[in-house]
């Protein structure tokens, strides 16, 4: 039998026919479904009078648009397009019969963290969601991959996918990571040395001591930007403590059945001798914390350096440099730690999980964060909030100058209330950096979330092992 | 979805690279729960100051790339997000082809299901219809899908590779829910074997 990787393994599983040019039909195992992406799919169902070939294995939840203010149950959503968003949502899940958790739902959140809380996210599966960071559940072991509107109707209506295979791609991370080096800091150095396009084509497997070593809530958030590599998708071999995580969740199997989808993911790993298309090996030793200077995921340094000249490029890479250095006001040859920071948003699918917290809530216990400094931490979901609360992690955040918030994407993507005014300078947990993307003309540095706990504290980008 | 066989039209140069999703439809005009009506946002943030007027010097309100039917663009076009908006704002503002040297794999799948034909050549080939496009209004391509083969005004021919499915459905405006629906009792049997194989799923 031919050697295999992790994603040949799960491809083959889910095969339902292969034309002979290569286009093949996938089975989706699950199809999460948010408010922005999904209306004009499910108005294509209703013109076309088609139902959803299988509502039990499609979760839809609002994230994207949902107000994370406290008083948000009180009254309507105020924005007139986002309460016709979210209405829409609730109407379409209820007519098609898909299971739904609605914004007052506890279990509500970004649909990336309600999906592995729930159980829904399986190893071996393969799953889908009109949204990008559908990468973040690569995590588990399972092909994950974003896909655009018109595929969430063919999903919803075959509960498959066209799709061509893609290469496969091998990230290993040997070593140990430094302390004050987390997950996030993996990812975004994998970027930096791949740049924005460097995984297009390929799905990418992460591996080595290191990737073993980290948490599932820290190996998601390395899956969560694997799109911002370019990659199809990212994946991680399941392990035990991805068994851990799923054991006894609302949505994993039970009794029997446990134990037959165990043996089964025990098999889900690449096989010894099978061969990857591309290679990157990365020591875990050389990972510094990192942070974003420009407009792009690969505008990556370590906090040590400073901000590139836009000549320091090749090619292409001036013109954007410069536009990017000009974008983001800032002089080339700074110290990257003299950068003044005015806005700290700790949330969203990349780093949005009760482990992000626990590390915010360890770096500014008992501390204050700069007088003046608008900082926020937003949970990804309603039990990720309630769990924050039981450890005492809440008040310590609240104690230090940070609004406690409910759950929802917030100012990832400024499509809520929660934006940056023009110029306003953000340390950001969130995964993309593009202009505007947290407001018009709002200036976005991407750190973990130690660093931006740091950030909130001293006003400036500010290495956390300084502290 | 409308049928791509030839396109005759003016070409505008953006030869920035990394042109991603929120440059291409910002987030704010992601509300709308239909799928026409976001050309007049398309690059919104690059086309229009804060005041919402044009920015002159933004290529596509330059008289001559007013009515652009192409776009010849940087490396890496379409990257960031999975929003269909952004080949619905290329194409309700006449966009219906994109060349560059590569493309974010999500958008490129996007394009082929809303007609819209992205195109992806070497660096010396886009080098040179950069140049073309460059023209203005004398900056016309021709494109022929059936062929594979761009032609720019000096008559210069470029050839380009196209995946045989995705050629073959965009030629003939295939709706793929249609073509997948087709093959329901090989859909039907695979789900039987899973629920006694895998009953967790």
């Amino acid at each position: 039998m031919t050697a295999k990787t992790l994603y040949d393994k799960i491809w083959d599983a889910h095969l339902v026919s292969t034309d002979e040019d290569g286009t093949s039909l996938l089975y989706i195992d699950r199809h999460l479904v948010h408010e922005v992406t999904s209306p004009q799919a499910f108005e294509g169902l209703r013109n076309a009078g088609r139902k959803v070939h299988a509502p039990d294995k499609t979760i839809a939840v609002p994230d994207h648009n949902v107000p994370t203010t406290l008083d948000r149950l009180e009254g309507e959503v105020k924005n007139e397009e986002s309460r016709v968003q979210l209405d829409a949502l609730e109407k379409n899940a209820l007519d098609f019969g898909v299971h739904y958790y609605p914004v007052d739902d506890i279990r509500q959140g970004i649909v990336h963290i309600v999906g592995p809380e729930q159980g829904w996210t399986l190893p071996g599966m393969t799953v889908v969601c009109g949204d990008s960071h559908t990468a973040t559940h690569g995590a588990f072991g399972s092909l994950a991959h974003g896909i655009g509107t018109s595929e969430v109707e063919h999903v919803l209506a075959t509960q498959t996918l066209i799709q061509a295979k893609s290469k496969n791609m091998k990230v290993e991370i040997t070593g140990q990571l430094q302390p004050g080096v987390t997950a996030k800091d993996i990812t975004m150095h994998v970027i930096g040395e791949t740049g924005t396009a460097g995984g297009t084509g390929y799905v990418i497997e992460y591996c080595g001591e290191a990737i073993e070593a980290l948490s599932m809530e820290g190996r998601m958030t390395v899956c969560n930007m694997a799109i911002e590599g370019g990659a199809r998708a990212g994946l991680i071999a399941p392990d035990q403590k991805t068994f851990d995580y799923v054991m006894g969740r609302p949505h994993a199997p039970k009794g029997a059945q446990w134990e037959a989808a165990l043996t089964y993911w025990k098999t889900l790993f690449t096989d010894a001798n099978a061969e990857f298309d591309l290679v990157l090996t990365i020591k875990a030793e050389d990972i510094e914390p990192s942070v974003t200077w420009g407009t792009s995921p690969e505008d990556v340094l370590p906090i040590s350096g400073t901000v590139p000249f836009a000549t320091d490029f090749n090619g292409g890479k001036v013109d954007a440099a410069q536009r990017a250095l000009d974008y983001m006001g800032l002089t080339p040859g700074m110290k990257l730690t003299d950068i003044e920071i005015d806005t700290v948003f700790i949330g969203s699918c990349t780093n949005g999980r009760i482990e992000d917290f626990r590390e915010v809530a360890r770096i500014v216990k008992g501390k204050k964060i700069k007088s003046g400094m608008r900082a926020m931490v937003v949970p990804g979901s309603g039990l990720v909030r309630a769990q924050a609360e039981e450890e005492g992690i809440a008040q310590i955040l609240i104690d230090a100058g940070f609004e406690w918030r409910l759950a929802g994407c917030s100012m990832c993507l400024a499509m809520n209330p929660d934006q940056l005014a023009p110029e306003e300078r953000c340390a950001s947990t969130s995964n993309r950096n593009f202009e505007g993307r947290q407001g018009r003309n709002s200036r976005t540095h991407l750190v973990s979330p130690v660093m931006a706990a740091a950030a909130a504290l001293t006003g400036h980008l500010t290495d956390v092992r300084e502290l | 979805m409308e049928k791509f066989t030839k396109i005759t039209g003016v070409a505008a140069p953006m030869p920035l690279i990394n042109i991603d999703t929120d440059m291409i439809i910002p987030k704010l005009f992601l509300k709308t729960i239909k799928r026409s009506g976001l050309g007049k946002n398309l690059f919104d943030e690059m086309r229009y100051d804060d005041a919402g007027a044009e920015i002159p010097d933004f290529v596509l309100n330059k008289p001559a790339y007013r009515n652009a039917q192409i776009i010849v663009a940087g490396d890496n076009f379409g990257c960031g997000s999975s929003r269909e908006h952004a080949p619905w704002a290329l194409l309700d503002f006449g966009i219906r082809v994109v060349i560059s040297t590569s493309f974010a794999d999500i958008f490129y799948s996007n394009c082929f299901k809303n007609g819209i034909l992205p195109v992806i050549l070497p660096q010396e080939d886009i080098d040179k219809l950069m140049d073309d496009a460059a023209r203005g209004a004398n900056a016309i391509l021709n494109i022929d899908l059936e062929s594979q083969t761009i032609t720019g005004p000096d008559g210069g021919e470029v050839s380009f590779e196209v995946d045989a499915f995705k050629k073959h459905c965009l030629i003939n405006g295939l709706d793929d829910i249609g073509l997948t629906m087709q093959k329901s009792d090989a859909i039907a049997a695979f789900e039987a074997q899973n629920a006694t194989s895998m009953p967790w799923v």
